[in-house]
């Protein structure tokens, strides 16, 4: 019994340490984009509202990236 | 021209102003001029932690808002005349500091300081962003627990982004200061290990700060660690980091307790 609790014990840095690299890695992905989203979706909008009018709440930015391939999604809803 | 160095962690209660008084006090022992400016407004400590709080008449709001001149509000230190220390408002709130009342006293004192620290609330708020704005370097305080590490990863973030040095498109030059450590505990496998943080973080070490009731004592009585105790283990390890951050290189070690007869007979400073 108390082996098994030395060697639980031993291992709580190392799920400590596992589990921050895999949250920072997803938490600084998300930050990094953040104002990059924005950008293109202010940029985006004002570049289609020139010719068609949208409402501002009607574009849709997504990011995503994984380890192969990131791509860009824009959606604009265009009033009928 | 000084230069300006935050202290810094996102999270509150990681050792912020204690490495804010004992870096300030340390790098002042060296023969340099330091000024510490306090920025949590609303919530001030570093008064209390460098035994000022009944020297306070000015603060750092007035002298933005122009109800005092700067050097009437500075303090200096009683036990280290090159150490001055710039309270924050206990009355007011964050909102009083502006951008530019802040950018001005900060160059002022830039001016006639080698030194400028700014002691960061907690939080990745205005108050934080504030005491960032005009870092050339900072000094992010983490202790070894998953919480603080993530929300120091995410002020070297805002370090990168926010500041006037990102501004333009420079860099704040950012330095890890481990504080808490308990190197017993470490070993045992239950606290994240030096190489663990600093490969998370990928930041350089300043120095590694050991867990002590020294800290403890030195803010009981008002008095740096580096002033009230320099030869206890967190003493000698913020004269290392003060080194550090004057460009000396110099290996980085965890200081241990000295035998405590041994100090005292040699004539250590402990209250």
């Amino acid at each position: 019994m108390n082996i098994f609790r030395l060697l639980r014990r031993r291992h709580t840095a190392q799920v400590a340490h596992d589990r921050l690299r895999i949250l920072l890695a997803h938490e600084r992905s998300r930050t990094a984009n953040t104002d990059l989203v924005a950008i293109l979706r202010s940029e985006v909008l004002a570049a289609v509202a020139k010719y068609i009018p949208v409402a501002i709440d009607q574009v849709d930015v997504n990011m995503d990236r994984s380890e192969t391939l990131s791509t860009l999604q824009i959606d604009i809803h265009i009033p009928v | 021209m000084g230069q300006v160095l935050v202290v810094t962690s996102g999270k509150g209660g990681v050792g912020k102003t204690t490495s804010a008084a004992a870096l300030g006090a340390a790098l002042a022992e060296s023969g340099q001029n330091v000024v510490i400016i306090d920025f949590d407004v609303g919530l001030r400590n570093l008064d209390l932690v460098m035994g000022a709080e009944r020297r306070v008449v000015f603060d750092l709001i007035n002298v933005i808002q122009g109800q005092a001149k700067l050097p009437q509000a500075l303090i200096r230190d009683k036990r280290q005349e090159r150490l001055y220390l710039l309270p924050a408002s206990q009355t007011r709130d964050k909102d009083a500091l502006t951008e530019r009342g802040v950018a001005r006293v900060i160059d002022d004192l830039r001016a006639t300081f080698d030194w400028v620290i700014c002691d960061s609330p907690a939080g990745i708020e205005r108050g934080a962003i504030l005491a960032m704005q005009h870092a050339d370097i900072a000094a992010i305080v983490t202790n070894p627990e998953i919480s603080s590490v993530r929300d120091s990863d995410r002020i070297i973030g805002l370090l990168d982004a926010k500041t006037e040095k990102a501004k333009k498109g420079q860099q704040v030059v950012k330095h890890l200061l481990v504080a808490r450590y308990d190197e017993s505990r470490a070993s045992s496998g239950d606290m994240l290990q030096i190489e663990d943080i600093v490969e998370i973080l990928s930041i350089p070490l300043l120095g590694i700060i050991p867990e002590s009731e020294q800290v403890l004592r030195a803010s009981n009585l008002g008095s740096p660690i580096t002033i009230c105790n320099p030869e206890s283990a967190p003493g000698r390890a913020y004269f290392s980091a003060a080194k550090r951050l004057n460009g000396e290189v110099i290996p980085i070690t965890i200081p241990r307790e000295r035998n405590r007869l041994f100090g005292r007979l040699l004539g250590g400073r402990a209250a």
